[in-house]
């Protein structure tokens, strides 16, 4: 199918993608007497222990800033966008095992299952992010005007993250190695972005490596937008832009190609 | 023409790799290398459906019919040729997929609708119908979990045909629950044929394909081998590939270790060989009704013995003689056999019986009974099947042949000859 072919396929059956992205949000409150609340009681506690825990507690501090919470706004800008981009990751990884049943049984547009987990994964973060906004206002730390810059950063990662997990994701199919790998690979990924801790406190010679990590640009800037309310340099996101483009251009070949061998090796 | 079909040179093909990594070294060769075998389900299969016609799809396990129906339903792509159906297609192949256990049933019915492609509104219009016809009253705002089997089925049916699509695909294993429910659900189905739905229904029951569809395709091995009347393609389809199958299932059981069979007598002679033999003067183990079936026997002597008798009988499922002969009333053997000698005789019988499974018993003895000297008495040696071939129907375990005549007030309003000659 021609990619115009699948965006329209994507319109026709965005009943049943929205629907997906229901069942899966309120597939997991079902039965809870706090149902809904606890999409938001969640995240808040994850917020509150690292704002409170490393401030309070372990007085964690960041070299050069005075504010006791940077290090906690810091931690916050860099695990949350984080955390959104592996959630898109794993879960398109995954999803045509998941579903492998429906794929097999009924026919239906197989870009309906990667869009509803990236839909799914935006609907978390927005409840994640939006309740971080708030307690950047409530303690008085508002960036400001800064915060447009995350809509490009965040599409830019987002792309990174569809287009990777989509390609993993096909390739999954065929090698369940592939999820494996990926599992120890985050790992990897995580500890060498700067995330839990400050560039500055690496050695010389780290630097220069975790420097051609394509994520260390996106989440400096994040950290950079909500800790020092700068805007982000630009110039630095050229290897990510280019990057996300090649994952979406390979995920799309691969996925044009293999969605239909997809079924017979379910 | 809303509801036609056309298929032509349909083929799939699966690739199968001995071990993983085959597969990806045929991947990182760029095609260079080709590590796998290719296993055809399906090739070259051409045929078109009007619209509104009731196609019967028959096949034994494995003849391609499950993945005919993947690629019509469009779940699986075929390898080469193409499928071009005009209108929306439902299958009731599977019902209940993507049903979830923890939403309420009128939940799970428009998640399931959007899943065939219906859009939202159209389902909530649909909505009211969908709960009258699945008949489970409050149960519809209630967990899909707490339903029975019987109901859930029935909602997910009333579901895939709450709209009449062009084309539908039905399974003969579809249980839908109760009896009652069954009929119900055969209505809408007739209700839909009459409407010009395309139906296409795949099914082992001859009676099923007869009273619901007007054509007959024939699958065997991935290739359409037939296409026609029912009755013209069932009857190929049990004189052909049933008594096949019949056959492979005995003679494999044999192979496996013969059924206990009694042996008893003085072995002055002895049975040294015996197996029944088809048209094609090989082992068969099933035959149509009326087929010629050879029984073959060798005879070895150990004490010489005068004027042997050779006699053969046939039992039916539960003991019963059906048949028996000897030489003695149809070739007398007058010689007298020496020890060293050996005896070759063929029976050849036509098999004018009923369908059923029946066993071949064979002996020597010395006069027209076994009663006065018993050589070699060997019971149920072979045991075969007789299945329905192209012949008018009967019960029982003989096929005598018929001629009905019927007059009204003198007139012979019909007449015809039936039974062993019928083909002749």
């Amino acid at each position: 199918m021609k990619l115009a072919g699948r965006f329209t396929a994507l319109w026709v059956y965005r009943g049943f993608v929205l629907g997906m992205v229901a069942r899966d949000f309120r597939g997991r409150y079902l039965g809870s007497v706090l149902g809904a609340s606890w999409a938001v009681l969640n995240p808040l506690a994850q917020i509150l222990i690292y704002t409170l825990v490393f401030s309070r507690v372990m007085h964690a501090r960041l070299p050069d800033i005075q504010d006791t919470l940077a290090y906690s706004l810091f931690l916050c800008a860099g695990l949350l966008t984080w955390s959104y981009f592996v959630e898109v990751l794993l879960r398109s990884q995954t999803v045509f095992l998941e579903q492998a049943n429906m794929l097999k049984k009924v026919s239906f547009p197989r870009i309906t299952l990667p869009s509803y987990v990236f839909l799914s994964a935006s609907v978390n973060f927005a409840i994640v992010w939006g309740l971080f906004l708030g307690f950047l206002l409530v303690s008085g730390r508002w960036p400001g005007w800064v915060l447009v810059a995350l809509v490009p950063l965040l599409i830019l990662q987002q792309v990174l993250a569809a287009g990777l997990g989509l390609a993993l994701g096909v390739a999954n199919v065929f090698f369940r190695d592939v999820g494996q790998a990926v599992g120890v690979g985050l790992q990897f990924w995580f500890w060498l972005t700067p995330i839990v801790y400050p560039i500055g406190t690496v050695p010389e010679f780290a630097r220069g490596l975790i420097t051609w990590n394509p994520l260390y640009p996106l989440i400096a800037s994040y950290q950079r937008i909500i800790v020092e309310h700068q805007w982000p340099v630009w110039s630095h996101l050229w290897p990510v832009c280019i990057l996300a483009t090649a994952a979406a251009v390979v995920s799309e070949t691969m996925f044009r190609h293999l969605a239909g061998a997809m079924v017979d090796e379910l | 023409m809303s509801g036609g079909l056309a298929v032509s040179r349909l083929g799939k093909s699966y690739r199968r790799y001995e071990q993983r990594w085959h597969r990806l070294c045929e991947w990182l060769s760029a095609g260079r290398v080709a590590w796998h075998q290719d296993f055809w389900a399906l090739r070259e299969v051409t045929f078109s459906v009007a619209s509104g016609e009731s196609v019967g799809i028959i096949g034994l396990n494995g003849a391609g019919k499950t993945t005919l129906l993947k690629i019509l339903t469009g779940t699986t792509q075929p390898t080469e040729g193409h499928v071009e159906i005009a209108g929306r297609v439902a299958s009731l192949l599977e019902l209940g997929i993507g049903f979830h256990p923890d939403f309420s049933g009128r939940q799970n019915a428009v998640m399931a609708g959007q899943l065939m492609g219906v859009p939202v509104q159209d389902l909530a219009a649909l909505m009211p119908d969908i709960e009258g016809f699945a008949e489970i009253g409050q149960y519809i705002d209630q967990p899909v979990r707490t339903y029975s089997t019987g109901m859930a089925v029935r909602l997910a049916f009333s579901v895939a045909t709450a709209a009449r699509p062009e084309v539908l695909i039905i399974d003969e294993t579809l249980s839908v629950g109760d009896a009652y429910f069954q009929h119900k659900c055969i209505r809408r189905i007739k209700d839909f044929q009459r409407a010009g739905t395309t139906i296409l229904f795949v099914s082992h029951d001859p009676t099923a394909v007869k009273t619901l569809c007007g054509r007959a395709l024939l699958l065997e091995g991935g290739r359409l081998i037939q296409d026609g009347p029912p009755d013209h393609v069932l009857d190929y389809y049990n004189a052909m590939i049933a008594k096949r199958e019949a056959n492979q299932e005995i003679l494999q059981a044999e192979g496996a270790g013969r059924p206990k069979t009694t042996r008893s007598g003085s072995f002055e002679a002895r049975i040294a060989e015996v197996d029944l033999l088809g048209a094609d003067g090989r082992p068969a183990r099933a035959f149509t009704v009326g087929e010629r079936g050879r029984v073959r026997a060798r005879i070895e002597f150990a004490s010489p013995v005068l004027a042997p008798t050779i006699g053969i009988l046939i039992r039916d499922r539960v003991g019963n003689d059906v048949f028996g002969t000897n030489s003695f009333y149809v070739a007398p053997i007058e010689d007298a056999c020496e020890p060293g000698d050996d005896l070759t005789v063929e029976f050849d019988i036509d098999l004018n019986l009923g369908a059923g499974t029946y066993t071949l018993t064979i002996a020597v003895h010395s006069d027209a009974t076994h009663l006065a000297g018993n050589y070699d008495w060997w019971d149920k040696v072979i045991g075969f099947q007789i299945v329905p071939g192209s012949e008018s129907s009967f019960i029982g375990s003989a096929w005598l042949p018929v001629r009905l005549r019927v007059e009204r007030q003198g007139r012979t309003i019909t007449s015809a000859r039936r039974g062993a000659g019928e083909r002749a």
